[in-house]
């Protein structure tokens, strides 16, 4: 029997990322296979208190909030909806503590973990290179650490994450069919800090 | 091109939204009773205001949630003095 084996959306744009990236100025990697899972659920409800215990923090309630655990990152996508961001292999044991801790109440949990994979973007270039594509304001003090936006950039529906201000870090989250074109693009945005 | 404030994402791009058209068309109580005439009036007969206009709004490439915005139609200028609810409905 063939052996099965999963290949990222960006599988075929690690060398382009790579080569883009110019030490101490920009890097560009794909960070794959991360578990996913959308979350929908009144923020007022008592099962949205439960499932903040279960997973260890309070679900965001500030448009583009993030809240961390060591093993979550939960972005605000909208006043009854977050993303939860784990790592490879766990989404479903998320997907089982979300839905046990909804319990019967109204709501829905969903594995996305196929949905968008991950462009890391780091180095002092990256908010100038995002901005190419952006209509944000990524300035640090309009967008700064664990702030998320749902976005366009170069045209592609992302969403946007601040992973630190002081070392300047960035995932972009894009859907998968969409992640060549926007790795592409990235790399063409980042050709002139090439020397 | 337009800033549009979504209520929860604040003010965006024209680009990241989809217009919803007239605001606050209600469905009619009892579909089974209402003639053709004013059923096709329902779907399809929006007011075309010039000034301004109370229209839905989505914010699509955004959080994806529904919005009312009050907007003159002549000038594009969006009035800001809605509470959150008026806005939200
Ligand atoms: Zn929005």
């Amino acid at each position: 029997m063939a052996e099965l084996h999963g290949e990222s959306p960006l599988v075929t744009r690690a060398e382009t990322l790579a080569g883009s990236s110019v030490p101490g100025v920009l890097h560009l990697s794909e960070v794959a296979f991360t578990a996913q899972v959308t979350l929908r659920v009144d923020p007022k409800s008592p099962a949205a208190e439960r499932i903040g215990t279960a997973v260890g923090t309070m679900l965001p309630n500030q448009p583009g909030q993030v809240a961390r655990t060591e093993r979550l990152q939960i972005l605000w996508m909208g006043p009854d909806e977050w993303l939860l961001i784990g790592p490879e292999g766990g989404a479903e044991q998320l997907q089982a503590t979300l839905t046990e801790a909804l319990g019967e109440e109204h709501g829905s949990v969903v594995d996305v973990s196929g949905h968008r994979t991950i462009v890391e973007v780091t180095g002092p270039k990256s908010r100038e290179l995002l901005a190419k594509g952006c209509a944000l304001d990524l300035h640090r003090r309009s967008f700064a650490s664990d702030q998320c936006a749902q976005t366009l950039l170069a045209r592609t529906g992302v969403v946007l994450l601040c992973r630190d201000v002081e070392q300047p870090s960035f995932w972009i989250f894009v859907r998968s069919s969409f992640a060549r074109y926007l790795a592409d693009w990235l790399a063409d945005a980042a050709a002139e800090y090439r020397v | 091109m337009m800033l549009i404030p979504c209520p929860w994402c604040g003010p965006r791009n024209e680009t990241e939204f989809h217009y919803g058209g007239q605001a606050d068309v209600s469905y009619p109580a009892d579909p089974q009773a209402v003639s053709d005439v004013d059923w096709a009036r329902f779907l399809f007969f929006r007011a075309n205001t010039k000034g301004i206009f109370t229209e839905r709004w989505n914010h699509q490439a955004g959080c994806r949630r529904w919005f009312t915005v009050r907007r003159d139609t002549t000038t594009n200028e969006i009035f800001h003095d809605d509470s959150h609810e008026a806005v939200t409905r």
